[in-house]
């Protein structure tokens, strides 16, 4: 006995398909699930796999034929079986092309299932959702393969009904149970219709949500694809921005860390008084030497002095350690035009003012001008981003991976203070670190950041 | 067979009951010579007087501590309460005596009493003359609370209480004083205290409900009937002790139940019949035990709009229904 390849409905407003390639000819041997064809509606393009195993028989609809839903396609069945065309039951009504839920007035109905489910060959297995308890109960009692009970309850739920109304079928002879269906025989009108008008018994390629009550259309058959058409058009009045290059890798780069590291971010402020008066009377000496004297040199100083009493911000997560780098090698956030870099000053604890204000000089200058090689934006263990050059006051940076910590530093703002009880007017800077906090607790993030205020405000 | 109303029904029991055990007697305030505010006791005065049908100050504790007294005397009152809402100074009486005398004096003392009040809203009553109590007092072993939803039940198990050797509550829903309307059997008959009755039977759902919403329920279950879906309605009646054989037998039936009541949601009667079906019917359930009841508001409003919000009715029993159904 041969196997019908129906064509499904493949969504509940779809009423016909287009057969739009044959993937297998007439006499090809097919497993089980093997894609045959594919199909093309205006709304979903699937391949539609084979119901049975065996040798494709007979291809009844040529490609670029529209079919209404439930057409039989093709004949698969024994090599050398001669092709049954013109079907071996009588057609069962509900399975073609509506929607089995409603009824003629649209009031809704309980979709039996036909005795044909019993006879599927098993059924792909689908979620079938919460099992009441007692539906649980009937489906031992009876020994009952849920996968075979079509769900008629809230989102495809198999109930109490659905059960025994399939316990109840099962029990009658298949040729019995609707003999209401067996309508005036169509065979006589039906061999004069070419055969892919002859609607097929449908049992394998009901729709998905009368098979299994869940599901979007494609969903068991494959290759789905949604055409995300609609969302991609800009509308005409908008510009875009193709993302590559630079803003694709920061961006990739800041989900990178966002997602792996915890961000916490502790703020502390700092008098910069003695950096400035330190500052005025060396600046004049440092560029005599060769270098602009800026306030970021002293940043990077008193970093390097905060990293030597507290090694542990100057660290990496390894999942079960974390390692402690020996080299400090401080990245500068750089900003250009369109985005930024972090060139690094590597050994910084190596150099003294004078050297790294040289360096920073140098990296900077040369980020500008895209100058920078290759290994030097690379080995950073910690770094700093002076973002109140464009007058932020504090800001949570993120993480420059697979570092622990960065360092922001905001605007030098002169605001009152109380000193002794008096107010004062300092030259003041709020300083953050955002710290990966699988590596660091924020005492100790605070207490490197107190080193850092010591080092800055206790410059000599 | 005679059709009558709820009130004329409560009546005709208190009526034969004053007939029948001359130990019978009713006190309450306005029962007496005006008949009750409600007109229960309409012409009772004039037909047994002034010691049968008794006027008593406005002092619910009284009215109370007074039928304890005298049941424990021998007597058999039966004690009106006016609305539900003003037992609250009697609950001392009913729950530390009253409920626990039996108990206390190991089956020597009972208190024979039946304590009578209208109950419920939906009659712009506002917060004190609209209120349901059933489930403090059916909280308290010791004591029965019964709850009629038809003529002939209230008759029937008016007399009833009134025959128990047990002190009584007895609600009567005031919406359905005169709405509610039916056929009372002729001559003498008592319902028992005890049994639920199904009143329609279904296989899709079980709706349990009692007094007014019972009413509704029937009347929400024609609704679904049109729509294909066939509700079965148990009325509970009496509300402690429980009937559980009937209520788990329905849901067993079923599988999917639906507990309606017009008491506030939480901690009311119908969460107990609800946490009852999930215990003991588990395996029988297609769906969750679903509960239909009042918002958690401390009054029954009194402006239309707002007690329409408030309460329950056919349509809005009718649309949990069809959800359960659904399920």
């Amino acid at each position: 006995m041969s196997t019908n390849v129906i064509m499904p409905q493949l969504g509940e407003s779809v009423v016909e398909g287009t057969v739009s390639k044959w993937l297998k000819r007439e006499g090809d041997p097919v497993k089980e699930f093997d894609p045959i064809l594919e199909v093309n509606t205006d709304k979903v393009d699937t391949e539609i796999p084979s119901p049975a195993a065996g040798v494709l028989l007979k291809v009844l609809v040529p490609e670029g034929t529209t079919v209404k839903a439930g057409t039989v396609l093709a004949l698969i069945g024994q090599a050398g079986e001669a092709p049954d065309e013109n079907g071996h039951q009588e057609p069962v009504r509900q399975s073609i092309g509506e929607p089995a839920l409603a009824g003629p007035n649209g009031q809704p109905q309980r979709a039996a299932p036909t005795p044909a489910l019993a006879r599927a060959a098993s059924p792909p297995r689908r979620d079938l959702g919460f099992i009441s308890p007692v539906v649980a109960k009937l489906a031992e009692e009876h020994h009952l393969d849920l996968q075979l009970v079509t769900g008629s309850g809230q989102g495809g739920r198999i109930t109490k009904k659905d059960v025994l109304a399939f316990v109840e079928a099962q029990s009658v002879p298949a040729g019995q149970a609707h003999p209401a269906q067996a309508e005036v025989p169509q065979h006589e009108t039906q061999s004069e219709l070419p055969p892919w008008e002859k609607p097929g018994e449908g049992d394998l390629f009901r729709p998905t949500e009368l098979q299994f009550g869940v599901g979007q259309p494609g969903q068991i058959l494959g290759a789905a694809r949604e055409t995300p058409r609609a969302s991609e058009q800009p509308a005409s009045t908008d510009d875009s921005i193709p993302v590559e290059g630079m803003r694709k890798l920061i961006a990739e780069h800041m989900v990178h860390s966002e997602r792996t590291a915890p961000h916490v971010t502790t703020v502390f402020e700092a008098d910069l008084s003695a950096v400035l008066a330190h500052q005025a009377g060396h600046a004049a000496e440092f560029a005599r030497d060769g270098a602009t004297l800026t306030l970021t040199a002293y940043f990077v100083a008193a970093a390097v002095a905060a990293l030597k009493a507290v090694p542990i911000i100057n660290s990496q997560w390894a999942e079960d350690r974390i390692l402690l780098k020996r080299e400090i090698n401080i990245g500068l956030a750089v900003a250009l035009e369109e985005g930024l870099i972090v060139p690094v000053i590597q050994r910084a604890d190596e150099k003294s003012l004078l050297g790294l204000a040289r360096e920073i000089n140098d990296l900077a200058r040369r980020s500008r001008a895209r100058a920078l090689k290759p290994d030097e934006v690379q080995g950073g263990t910690f770094t700093l981003t002076n973002h109140g050059v464009s007058g932020s006051l504090f800001a949570t940076p993120i993480i420059n991976q697979p570092q622990t910590a960065i360092l922001g530093a905001g605007v030098m703002q002169k605001r009152v203070v109380v000193i002794n009880d008096a107010i004062a007017i300092r030259p003041m800077i709020y300083l953050t670190l955002t710290f990966d906090h699988r590596v660091l607790d924020g005492a100790v993030a605070d207490r490197f950041m107190g080193k850092l205020k010591e080092a800055l405000e206790g410059w000599r | 067979m005679a059709e009558m109303t709820l009130i004329d029904a409560i009546r005709q029991g208190l009526d034969e009951e004053l007939a029948r055990d001359d130990r019978v007697f009713i006190t309450g305030e306005d029962v007496g010579k005006r008949g009750g505010v409600f007109r229960a006791t309409q012409g009772l005065f004039d037909k047994y007087g002034p010691e049968r049908v008794i006027d008593s100050p406005l002092a619910e504790m009284s009215i109370v501590g007074v039928g304890i007294g005298a049941a424990l005397y021998g007597l058999r009152p039966v004690c009106e309460i006016q609305f539900a809402d003003f037992i609250h100074p009697a609950f001392n009486q009913i729950v530390n005596e009253a409920a626990k005398m039996y108990y206390r004096t190991n089956g020597e003392w009972t208190v024979p009493l039946v304590i009578r009040a209208p109950y419920g809203g939906g009659i712009s009553g506002g917060l004190y003359h609209s209120q349901s109590v059933e489930a403090f007092f059916a909280h308290v072993p010791g004591l029965k609370v019964v709850i009629p939803s038809s003529p002939a039940d209230a008759k029937g198990l008016l007399k009833s209480a009134v025959r128990d050797p047990n002190p009584v509550l007895f609600f009567e829903p005031k919406k359905g004083y005169r709405l509610i309307k039916g056929q009372v059997p002729e001559g003498e008959y008592t319902v028992p205290i005890g049994p639920a009755q199904v009143t329609r039977a279904g296989a899709d759902l079980s709706v349990f409900a009692y007094g007014m919403m019972h009413y509704y329920c029937l009347q929400a279950a024609e609704k679904l009937a049109a729509e294909g879906v066939d509700v079965e309605v148990v009325d509970l009646r009496t509300l402690y002790p429980v009937d559980k054989p009937a209520i788990l037998a329905s849901v067993r039936k079923t599988g999917k139940a639906l507990v309606v009541y017009e008491d506030n949601l939480t901690m009311g009667y119908g969460a107990e019949v609800a946490a009852i079906i999930a215990d003991e019917a588990f395996t029988s359930l297609d769906a969750p035990v679903k509960r239909l009841a009042a918002p958690d508001v401390p009054g029954v409003p009194f402006s239309h709009p707002m007690q329409d919000w408030y309460m329950l009715n056919p349509e809005k029993i009718a649309g949990a229904m069809r959800e359960l159904a659904a399920y």
